[in-house]
């Protein structure tokens, strides 16, 4: 009995935490969208008088040649990399829904045609697929958002795929069929509810990998103009500054997209184990 | 026979997978508002075109002509081998891309071994030490450099040990001002170190989780529990009973992985200014040379297919289910 009711303390626990830690950073992640709105002015600022300051107290990241202040340029370019993000990872999360859920019920043509489809897109190496894209929207900011919008969407597409497949074998859709309910009833009653926990962990774990591949796009030259501050753009301009010795151009800015990419896999994973009945006792 | 028909189903989807990823690419830099005409009409290398060459490039660009015919036009000159003029290197794409691409062969076989070796390695340690410090602090290592992007890792590298302790060249293939071909396999080596480790580094990640699951498997599974039983330890098991079933899955997980590999061979050649296939992919983007991003675009998707292509030949072999049932669900 004893052993019972400690069990379940640290089951409460364990859902505890892992709550306490998705708010966390969720709360983190606003923070620095925040604050990257905020200091907009301040990290197109420039001021000779204090260009490169290695890192101290009033500027923690220190200031590049130009005398901007580094703390000020990551957090816009930051909080620019998680918009592009979340625009991004919710259009290739609902394409990715839509094209699975067609490819798991319209029948074994549409089928075959989306899972080559996905093929296609997994064939190219994907920072080659982001270039062609970006060229062919001509660069800027929408030729990295549509392209990493469209080029995310296969590995989930795949999951739900294989998800709904196995949900419309199970007897109650047969049932729900026999009572001649319509498609969209079975789908919207029956399919949906049951593929919203992997939708969403899907969606959140789509970010870390929108937000890298912005930063690679743009750290090779296709993202964003040189006037915006983006994390990709920092470090690319950091690279003719190392060879005399400019570190912390480069390190400061590059923490921070690490640390930005591991909260949302937290978040990721956390939603993940909270939505997942199967693992509520662990 | 039946292994010879999914081999044959399989090499028959690739060249139906090629044929879509060219008409894509073809469309996507059709779609451009920069028109690969108006944007090369200065650049030497057109200056220098022959009539006929400038007839040519128009067939495959030229505003003019309907789309399906351009693309008839530089499909059917590419199947004969012949790419067209890259504009930016002012030589014949075919040439510029075999080049670049032994050196990035270089580089990332190189990683690719590297990799591999380590990945299985780490993941056999994780595994069989399964919630102590070892595994957590290889898992700790893998997860974060899961997170962590590939050219930030090769600028941290080249901090260190390139800018700060200055053991290594900070990047080309061979020193400045020196001709490719007098230099020695050794100095090529020392300015392919950098390079290779970080593309390793960050492809450790993915198989060493994976071979990590695999060991934990293996290890609660009944006949380690027999071999235990029977008196056997630690190496003995590793050796006899985990290595076996580890290996083969894990060497196809890493040809399935030739993909990330190449995307991360692209940036980080260019922090290193190496000058592989991935830099020339950058430099044609962004110097609007459609032929040659084309070329590359078309190349790197035919390597892709053939590391998943054996990874797909290796399933057969390790797992005769998959030989039966063909290919996926």
């Amino acid at each position: 009995m004893k052993d019972k009711a400690v069990g379940a303390g640290r089951i409460k626990n364990m859902r505890r935490r892992t709550r306490v830690t998705v708010v966390c950073a969720v709360l983190l992640l606003a923070a620095v969208l925040v604050a990257g709105v905020l200091l907009g002015e301040r990290a197109v600022q420039t001021d000779f008088s204090r260009k490169n300051v290695t890192p101290c107290i009033p500027y923690l990241f220190g200031t590049d040649w130009m005398g901007r202040d580094m703390l000020a340029r990551t957090l816009k370019g930051l909080s620019t990399s998680i918009f592009i993000g979340i625009l991004a990872s919710a259009i290739s999360a609902l394409v990715a829904l839509v094209l699975g859920t067609m490819a798991a019920t319209l029948g074994k043509g549409a089928d075959a045609a989306i899972t080559w489809l996905i093929d296609l897109m997994l064939g190219v190496p994907h920072i080659v697929l982001l270039v062609l894209i970006s060229y062919a929207l001509g660069k800027g900011f929408w030729g990295v958002t549509v392209g990493v919008a469209l080029t995310h969407w296969p590995g989930l597409c795949r999951v739900l795929r294989s998800e709904i497949l196995q949900i419309r074998e199970s007897t109650y859709i047969g049932v729900a069929r026999q009572l001649g309910k319509s498609p969209w009833y079975i789908a919207k009653t029956h399919i949906f509810p049951q593929i919203l926990p992997q939708f969403l962990a899907g969606l959140i774990l789509l970010f870390p990998h929108a937000i890298l591949h912005e930063a690679s796009v743009t750290f090779l030259g296709f993202g964003l103009s040189p006037e915006k501050p983006a994390i990709g753009m920092i470090l690319s301009e950091s690279m003719s500054y190392l060879s005399t010795g400019k570190w912390w151009l480069a390190l400061f800015p590059g923490l921070a997209l690490v640390l930005v990419v591991v909260l949302f896999e937290r978040i990721g994973n956390g939603v993940r184990t909270l939505l997942d009945p199967a693992s509520a006792h662990e | 026979m039946r292994y010879i028909k999914f081999l044959f189903q399989n090499l028959v989807k690739m060249a139906t997978l090629l044929v879509g990823v060219s008409i894509v690419a073809f469309t996507l830099v059709s779609m451009s508002p920069i028109d690969p005409v108006q944007a090369n009409v200065g650049t030497l290398g057109y200056m220098r075109m022959t009539p006929e060459k400038k007839a040519e490039f128009a067939s495959y660009w030229g505003e003019d002509v309907p789309p399906v015919e351009r693309y008839l036009n530089w499909a059917g000159d590419f199947i004969r081998g012949d790419m067209g003029i890259s504009l930016k290197y002012n030589r014949p794409v075919a040439e510029v891309v075999s080049e670049k691409f032994r050196n990035s062969l270089l580089l990332m076989c190189v990683a690719w071994i590297l990799s591999g070796v380590f990945g299985i390695l780490l993941g056999v340690i994780a595994g069989y030490y399964r919630d102590r410090w070892q595994d957590r602090l290889i898992k700790g290592y893998a997860l974060l450099l899961a997170s962590t992007p590939a050219f930030w890792i090769a600028l941290v590298l080249l901090m260190v040990f390139a800018v700060w302790l200055q053991w290594l060249p900070v990047g080309m293939n061979v020193p400045i001002g020196m001709a490719a071909a007098e230099v020695g396999f050794l100095e090529r080596l020392r300015h392919l170190i950098l390079p290779a480790a970080a593309l390793s580094l960050t492809g450790v990640a993915n198989i060493a989780l994976h071979t990590r699951e695999k060991m934990i498997d293996i290890m609660e599974s009944d006949y380690v529990l027999f071999a235990r039983a029977r008196g056997e330890r630690g190496g003995a098991i590793v050796r006899r009973h985990a290595l076996r079933n580890i290996l083969l899955p894990a060497i196809t997980l890493q040809f399935g992985s030739v993909s990330e590999i190449f995307g991360g061979s692209v940036l980080i050649e260019q922090v290193f200014s190496y000058p592989g296939l991935g830099q020339a992919a950058v430099d044609a983007g962004l110097g609007s040379d459609v032929a040659l991003l084309l070329a590359i675009t078309v190349v790197s998707t035919l390597f892709v297919f053939c590391g998943n292509l054996i990874a797909n030949v290796l399933y057969g072999v390790v797992d005769p289910r998959i030989r039966r049932g063909g290919y996926e669900r």
